[in-house]
């Protein structure tokens, strides 16, 4: 029975992080309508959270478009079918890549900063200090980061899918030559409003959610010492990434 | 230890209990802080003086006992009355806790946007006229990385008085500051208490300080109190034990050494562990 000890605590451990994170979820939502009679503090998060990844997300969303196209034309040229590209490219970004990798850079990206930022101010006793200057900090500082995250999360997948394409584009029109027009027709033609566009502005909502709270959660409850707050700031990245992946399964199971 | 009661205490703690684990920090304390004065809390370091703050502020819950301050017992309250409370509270942390990212000015102004719908003139007036009280002024718009020890302290203080409170309190305020900033803190503690009209209450084992600026000293040892009274009532204290602590005797009921085996067991390998 032994064996089974190391699996069971794990098990364990993972059940008490996913009641208490949710109990901590309750506890930001009782406060939204709160923060939302302040929205300068939420449009600075904004700010902070999302236009600071700006850089970040349009230079990978570009990369990764224009891997999506070198690969689509590798593939399809085979079946003389290269006009389908954008078509491949449009659709991987839309419904996967776009939100899924948002999401990964947005953990590595400003996930760490927030978990950093909370987990230092507790360690420096500034949400004690604000606790006895009778302002709640959950209300005043985790409250606008999170609904600042989830804001920014579908703006930043728009702007890497957007960019994404683009990538595709300069690959398969201006590097090999397929031609403009059926390019852009054929993308025209196979992507649904519907189908396509709305899951992946659903997913970018969800995982925007999911890694936010993910990232405020390990900062508040951040042991207050050096090594607590880098401990924090490493389970932030490795758990909104396994998070993201299977919420993205569960997603993708029930909308296609 | 005679019971000590003012007739119109501000904070009044009776048959206190709390435990942190197996650990009895304090056991049957009685504590009653007169208003308008200044008290001191002194004992050795780990006795939980610093914790008996955070009971009186309503920060850690006690397991036992009757916690009044301003009349309102802390144990019955919600948050919101413990919040309404605490606007009427000025707590000086022994780091600052000054929010980093914030110029001093801001600091200041914190709590005062946070708490009233004043127009921005009147909140800079407030802010100012705070920081000329810690002679700041001066400083308002630099950085809390660019304060020294003795300043971050007292722009700290600064904030702790910004909605005028009843009631301040001070964690080891003279810890690891130079002998000028420490004069500058007793001489602020002083001035702040009588001009405001305040109570404070000082945790901290610096006995030349402390009695150079309070009126009334608990000494606690151990969850008890082990003596109260002016400073000069305690420099006469008969007992030992105050004296070692008064005096900084490095020898005295409390020994040297922390409790060892035996020294020439030990070093011959004969302990029994």
């Amino acid at each position: 029975m032994k064996f089974l000890r190391e699996p069971y605590y794990i098990l364990l451990d993972f059940l008490e992080m996913l009641g208490a994170s949710g109990l901590f979820l309750l506890h930001l939502l009782r406060y939204t309508p709160h923060a939302l009679r302040r929205p300068g503090l939420i449009f600075q998060q904004v700010f902070t959270i999302g236009a600071m990844s700006l850089v970040l997300i349009m230079v990978s969303g570009l990369f990764v478009g224009m891997v999506l196209g070198l690969q689509g034309f590798n593939t399809l040229n085979k079946f003389a079918s290269t006009s389908m590209v954008g078509t491949l490219v449009a659709l991987g970004l839309l419904r996967e890549l776009g939100p899924v990798i948002t999401a990964l850079l947005f953990a590595g990206r400003a996930g760490t900063a927030l978990t950093s930022e909370i987990g230092l101010m507790r360690a420096t006793e500034q949400l004690a200090g604000m606790e006895m200057m009778a302002v709640d900090p959950v209300r005043r500082i985790v409250v606008p980061r999170f609904l600042g995250g989830v804001i920014s999360m579908p703006l930043l997948v728009g702007i890497f899918n957007a960019v994404g394409l683009l990538g595709g584009y300069l690959v398969g029109v201006v590097l090999m030559h397929i031609d403009k027009g059926s390019f852009w027709s054929q993308i025209h033609a196979h992507v649904d409003f519907k189908e396509d566009f709305r899951s992946g502005i659903i997913k970018s909502l969800v995982f925007g959610a999911v890694a936010t709270l993910i990232a405020v959660f390990e900062g508040y409850y951040a042991q207050p010492t050096a090594e607590g707050v880098s401990r924090a700031t490493t389970r932030t990245v490795v758990n909104t990434a396994l998070a993201v992946l299977a919420v993205d399964y569960l997603l993708t199971a029930f909308m296609y | 230890m005679a019971e000590h009661k003012h007739s119109d205490p501000i904070i009044d703690i009776r048959g206190l209990k709390y435990r942190r684990g197996e650990k009895m920090i304090f056991d049957n304390l009685d504590v009653s802080i007169e208003r308008g004065k200044i008290t001191a809390i002194m004992g050795p370091s780990g006795t939980g003086k610093t914790t008996l703050l955070r009971i009186m502020t309503g920060q850690v819950l006690p397991d036992r006992g009757h916690v009044h301050v301003d009349g309102k017992n802390l144990l019955k309250l919600d948050i919101d009355g413990l919040f309404e409370l605490r606007k009427r509270m000025g707590f000086l942390f022994q780091n600052g806790a000054l929010f980093t990212d914030y110029s001093v000015y801001e600091n200041v102004v914190f709590p005062i946007r946070e708490h009233t719908d004043l127009p921005e003139s009147l909140v800079r007036h407030i802010a100012l006229m705070k920081l000329q009280a810690v002679g700041l002024r001066g400083a308002a718009e630099l950085m809390p990385t660019e304060l020294s020890g003795g300043m971050a302290r007292r722009v700290a203080l600064a904030r702790a008085i910004a909605l005028d409170p009843k009631i301040i309190f001070y964690d080891e305020p003279f810890t690891g500051l130079d002998p000028i900033s420490m004069g500058v803190i007793v001489r602020l503690i002083r001035e702040l208490n009588d001009s405001l009209g305040l109570t404070s209450i000082i945790v901290s084992h610096d006995v030349e300080e402390v009695s150079s600026v309070s009126d009334h000293s608990y000494l606690i040892s151990e969850g008890k109190v082990v003596a109260y009274g002016t400073p000069e009532e305690l420099e006469q204290n008969k007992s030992a034990w105050v004296r070692q602590f008064m005096k900084g005797l490095s020898d005295g009921p409390v020994p040297f050494h922390y409790p060892a085996p035996d020294l020439a067991a030990q070093l011959l390998g004969e302990e029994t562990e």
